[in-house]
């Protein structure tokens, strides 16, 4: 999983090789800096010699820039390296989510997406920045301060080897015990955010039956809840404060050592084994040890909390789209003529839960075909085989007496047009959402397919005409305005076949009319496939097909059909009941 | 989408004396003994680095020069240090303690007071303001509030206090020397807020162009499919570079400060180090300001603690700001104004007591309005569900006027539709029956009551709504339908859901009434859901139903379904509806066509399109409804 997750590194590995490398650097002068102040305390200011004193603070003043000079680079390159990488694994994400069929999309739910795309994404930048700068530095300067100290004096450094383990393992546990802890804090966030988001979106059922205290109850309760959790778990914590300087295990840790420094220390001193500079220089190794310990452990966590996030991407990483290009596609439809031979699909590819049973129809070239049916009976699934959206289950469909499968996925795509149910305009102007349909459309060609579609004239009433800037999910305009650009923008690609799922609901009775005239008489050749609600939208087709529970429960026109379809006469009854 | 990058707080001495209230309000004993911990805990530290001074100086020197080895006077020392150490580790313990109590606790009662006062909020409340905005308040301003309260106070408070204690002890040792570093402290401040401001900077770049970055994800992704269908995945990619590239570079930058200011601070301290040594060396040797050679090392382990906490400080300061920000934002909630209730007149059971009507605890069906008078007597009458505008105009905002002169009579048992385009008013009409807003000008009368008079609570609870957007909430079948009547029987649930046509469905359900719901509905269809949802209003039994396009999203073949339940519920009761399928509408005693905010037709569907107005060319089709 690292490792996919790694191959997203690219162009910024010589960043990430070389913010370790500065970091190491950093780390050795910073390690020898305490060597030198022992030797300016015991020869230059001890013996007042002030040549030595100059020149070896000229020393600590030099390595210090150079210090300082790593340090700005390692930092730079850890950002650079960690904004790189956390761009390309984005990329990579995002590219690999163009790839997605409609089945993988559906696996995902949209918002997981989205989360896994911003906030995992932050999580592993942060996570890989730790480990290029912190992860290197802490180690090392853990090692070199304990060889350091080891060097000035072997039989002081021993006490390191007695806090170290304690403060190690003390750590760990605390962060093992705490980490469950926290789990069930979060679960609990979620269902705070969730109460919150019900009441904002419920709030007028609140409102309408007074249930205002029922709702506070409630919110009262999950936040008790949270109270109590976070306590626990951050009493946990209480022996290792989020600060360093509140942290009691440390402050242990680093008392216990001064204590005995001093106490060694002296006699040692006095023994002349040791001299008062060195003496100090154990006592800076001591902080810088103590620290690195726990920064470590502060890296442990985080990586462990990165590590479901990772999880998540390389989900998104590993997902293999399960509609794939032909070898040897076929570049060219050559009609619009459609065929389903025994067709049969499940979204789960689960044969005994098929949403369409054993589907067998003909199409030609040219016809305009209304399909009908109740909520369910799997009128989109239907059609949604034609383009290749989803892949059947069994069966094959045919396109201009071609298997679909052996088509180009783009040529397909183009030549079958769908106007999806659940219809999405892009911020933009409606110019730029007309050119999704074909890049290089001419003005002149943009505003036909409008007429066609009956969006001209709304279109020309907007004071900025056709540069009106639709907001994101063209929010700006009436549902009924929404359909007929999305139909616009579909004819725009000169489809051989059309397909308009339930795209004029919307729409007024009489433009639905007038659309389905100016199909009929302005684009003939192209085969149009409609679903709708409304009897009324389908009635002049030259065939109607009623589905019923994901199988073909009659064909016909609109007379043969109300005369030997139960369901279809149902159906016309009901609506007709309104209309009369 | 996280919201731009956190504005500075505007009144920030406000801000934390409010914040500050709160922490003393309900846990001023405690957090006074947090402080008492810090004092303890930082004076023991700063006593520790002391110490050091004095094992050269007073021990180790001394007995250097005496030769005498004798170390009970050290070790006395060193007991009594680590005494003093261990009072330090023990309060630094019971801090954390106490603090997580003092932290989570405002937080809590924060966070409930949020929401209390939220819910009497007024609609349009809701209406302005970005549901994922609101919920941030709840959780990302809620914790940076809690790591303010619980760390960068704190913390700053603890620094202050070593700084203070070390520039005494500074100051003690050496005058000129401890000028020296505090002028090189200044310079150092200077150079971090330089960098940190540079940092600060990028990271509201960063934020902006974050948000950019994931408003273009949500609605590409949003319309994944129709980029599929027309093959636009290049574009959609190129797009996604753009943006992608503008945050990394962002990113670099605001990440590039933000590393580089420690090492900076790290080694300028190394160089404060020399300086002081050579400095204190000149001084020594000229025999300035009476310093020794001792004193020059003990001064040179302060200089180090000085700069330490000071750098923490200057830490501190941004994140300190940042929660201060969101603490502003969490109080403007609290301070926006609830909705007004000056309503005097309540809704009780009754029974009839010969002709006379009393008040009764028990569910009699028969409800009635209280009305107390001026002089302490009280007149009961009976509800009966009788609406009445008399010219009312609303507008949503003073300038803007929506609805104008608006006069209908609703009988009580009668149906009222309205129908009309988007944006004609029918909703806003209804909506302040219940005085989800407040009329501009005219009256409202229910049961001849100006509803200005009737308490909110009782006027809302006497009218059921069913709106287009289910709403249904997490939690059983039962619980759900519960909350049009909390505490109704079994038996009353049951009655409900078999008005609603919806007891079929519920008892084939795995677990029956008690079957789970999510807000995300993804167990029933939405024509069960919008079942539930009538059954949750039948329950409550009252004498006016709002329906708001009940059925619009349903097809019209689960439409009869619901239709079946909705004609029961409506049975005997004044009913709004509200519907673009004129089917729904048409056997309604009154319909009222709406346009730009004014009823311009009225009348029985048979009248109306005899008239060959508007609702005549409506319902021939020639224009579009929604």
């Amino acid at each position: 999983m690292i490792k996919k997750l790694l191959r997203s590194v690219r162009e910024y590995k010589k960043a990430s090789i070389l913010a370790p490398v500065c970091v190491s650097m950093e780390v050795i002068i910073e390690v020898t800096i305490p060597f030198i102040m022992s030797f300016l305390i015991d020869n230059g200011i001890n013996k007042g010699d002030m040549s030595t004193i100059l020149k070896i603070g000229g020393i600590i003043v030099f390595l210090a820039c150079i210090s300082l000079l790593f340090g700005v680079l390692s930092g730079n390159f850890a950002a650079r390296a960690s904004s790189g990488f956390a761009k390309n694994l984005r990329k990579d994400m995002y590219y690999n989510v163009q790839r997605f069929s409609f089945a993988n999309i559906d696996k995902f739910s949209t918002s997981s997406i989205i989360t896994r795309l911003t906030t995992d994404i932050t999580n592993i930048q942060m996570a890989y920045q730790m480990i290029i700068r912190v992860a290197v530095r802490c180690p090392l300067m853990l090692a070199f301060s304990l060889i350091m100290a080891a060097s000035v004096n072997k039989r002081m450094s021993l006490i390191f080897l007695c806090i170290v383990p304690v403060l190690g393992i003390g750590l760990l546990l605390i962060a093992a015990k705490a980490h469950p802890t926290f789990e069930k804090v979060f679960k609990t966030y979620d269902r705070l955010n969730n109460v919150v988001q019900e009441n904002l979106r419920g709030i007028r059922v609140v409102k309408s039956f007074v249930r205002e205290e029922h709702e506070k109850e409630k919110f009262a309760d999950v936040s008790e809840r949270i109270y109590r959790l976070f306590t626990k778990a951050e009493r946990l914590l209480a022996l290792n404060g989020p600060l360093m300087q509140f942290s009691p295990l440390m402050q242990f840790s680093i008392y216990f050592c001064m204590v005995m420094i001093s106490w060694f220390g002296a006699r040692y001193v006095i023994g002349g084994k040791l001299t008062t500079g060195q003496l100090t220089s154990l006592i800076s190794y001591t902080m810088q040890i103590l620290m690195s310990l726990m920064m470590i452990s502060m890296v442990f966590v985080m990586i462990i909390i990165s590590r479901a996030s990772a999880e998540r991407i390389a989900e998104i990483l590993d997902e293999k789209p399960d509609i794939v290009q032909p070898e040897k596609p076929v570049l060219k439809v050559p009609d619009g003529s459609i065929r389903f031979e025994n067709v049969s699909f499940s979204y789960a590819s689960n044969k005994n839960n098929l949403c369409l049973k054993n589907i067998n129809l003909e199409i030609k070239s040219g016809q305009t075909v209304g399909i009908i049916g109740g909520t369910g009976s799997s009128k989109t699934t239907l059609v949604q085989l034609i383009p290749r959206i989803y892949d059947v289950t069994d069966g094959t469909v045919y396109v201009g007496g071609i298997n679909v499968k052996a088509y180009d996925l783009e040529t397909i795509r183009n030549s079958v047009s769908v106007v999806l149910q659940k219809n999405v305009l892009f911020s933009g102007t409606i110019k730029e959402n007309m050119r999704w349909g074909d890049e290089n459309a001419t003005d002149e060609e943009i505003k036909n397919a409008c007429k066609l579609a009956c969006a001209d004239e709304f279109i020309e009433a907007f004071p900025d005409g056709y540069d009106t800037y639709i907001e994101q999910g063209g929010s700006n305009v009436s549902g009924g305005q929404r359909q007929r650009l999305c139909i616009a923008r579909a004819l725009l690609k000169k489809p051989e076949i059309l397909i308009l799922d339930d795209s004029t609901s919307a729409v007024d009775t009489r433009t639905d009319a007038l659309i389905r005239e100016a199909f009929a008489n302005k684009i003939p050749d192209i085969t149009k496939l409609i679903i709708a609600q409304r009897i009324s939208s389908v009635k002049d087709a030259d065939v109607i097909v009623v589905m019923e529970g994901g199988e073909i429960n009659g064909i016909g026109t609109h007379e043969e059909l109300l005369e030997n379809n139960k369901i279809y006469r149902e159906v016309y009854e009901s609506q007709m009941k309104g209309d009369e | 989408m996280p919201r731009l990058g956190g504005g500075k707080p505007k009144n920030m001495g406000m801000t934390v004396k409010r914040l500050l209230s709160y922490v003393f309000k309900g846990y001023g004993f405690n957090f006074l003994l947090v402080l008492l911990c810090i004092i303890i805990s930082a004076v023991a530290g700063v006593n520790g680095s002391m110490f050091l001074r004095a094992l050269v100086d007073d021990y180790i020197t001394p007995m250097l020069k005496s030769g005498s080895s004798d170390f009970t006077p050290l070790f006395h020392a060193l007991v009594t240090l680590a005494l003093i150490y261990l009072s330090g580790i023990i309060a630094t313990y019971l801090y954390n303690v106490l603090m997580v109590g003092v932290a989570q606790g405002v937080l809590k009662k924060i966070r409930d007071e949020m929401f209390n006062h939220m819910q009497t909020l007024p609609i349009r409340y809701f209406d302005t303001h970005a549901h994922g905005d609101v919920m941030s308040y709840y959780t990302n301003d809620a914790d940076t509030l809690r790591q303010m309260i619980s760390q960068s106070i704190p913390q700053t408070f603890s620094s202050l206090i070593t700084v203070i204690a070390v520039f005494f002890a500074m100051l003690k040792t050496n005058v000129i020397l401890t000028a020296l570093i505090v002028v090189f402290v200044f310079c150092m401040m200077i150079i971090s807020k330089k960098v940190g401001g540079m940092s600060a900077k990028y990271f509201i770049h960063q934020q902006k162009s974050l948000g950019k970055l994931n408003g273009y994800i949500e609605e590409m992704i949003n319309g994944q499919k129709v980029v599929k269908v027309f093959c636009h995945e290049e574009q959609s990619k190129e797009g996604f570079d753009v943006l992608n590239g503008e945050l990394c570079e962002n990113m670099y930058q605001a990440h590039k400060f933000a590393n580089i200011l420690m090492p900076i601070m790290g080694n300028l301290a190394h160089v404060q180090y020399a300086l002081v040594a050579i400095a204190g060396g000149v001084l020594a040797l000229n025999g300035i300001s009476g310093i020794t050679l001792g004193s020059i090392v003990s001064f040179l382990t302060l200089s180090r603690s000085f700069t330490m906490p000071i750098s923490q400080i200057s830490q501190q300061i941004n994140s300190i700001v940042m929660a201060l920000a969101g603490a502003e934002r969490i109080f403007t909630l609290l301070d926006e104004k609830p909705e007004r209730d000056e309503g005097y007149v309540s809704i009780v059971n009754a029974k009839y007591d010969g002709d006379r009507l009393v008040e009764c605890e028990e569910h009699t069906g028969i409800w009635a309005w209280k009305h107390p008078h001026g002089d302490g007597t009280l007149t009961y009458s009976e509800v009966r569900g009788r609406v009445e505008f008399d010219d009312v105009d609303f507008g949503y905002n003073k300038n803007k006027i929506v609805l104008h002169g608006v006069s209908l009579v609703a009988e009580p048992g009668k149906k009222i539709a309205f129908v009309g385009a988007t944006g004609a008013g029918k909703t806003t009409i209804t909506n302040l029956i219940n005085r989800f807003y407040y009329i501009a000008d005219g009256k409202i009368r229910y049961d001849g009551i100006n509803i200005n008079k009737i308490k909110k609570a009782d006027l809302r609870r006497s009218q059921g709504m069913v709106l287009q957007d289910t709403n249904l909430f997490t939690g059983t079948v039962k619980e759900n339908i519960l909350y049009g009547k909390p505490g109704a029987s079994d038996e009353e649930v049951i009655a409900a859901a078999k008005l609603a046509n919806a007891h079929g469905f519920i008892t084939r359900l795995p677990d029956g009434y008690d079957t789970m719901l999510t807000a995300n509905g993804s167990e029933l269809s939405q024509g069960q859901r919008q079942l539930i949802s009538i059954a949750r209003a039948a329950i409550s039994d009252p004498p006016v139903m709002i329906l708001d396009e009940a059925t619009s999203s349903i097809d019209t073949r689960t439409e009869a379904i619901v239709q079946k339940g909705m004609d029961s519920l409506m049975h005997g009761r004044t009913v709004f509806v509200i519907a673009h399928r004129l089917s729904t509408v048409k056997n309604s005693d009154i319909i009222m066509v709406l346009e730009g905010g004014r009823i311009i037709e009225r009348g029985s569907h048979k009248q109306l399109v005899e008239e060959r107005g508007k609702y005549y060319q409506l319902y021939t089709g020639a224009f579009e409804p929604e």
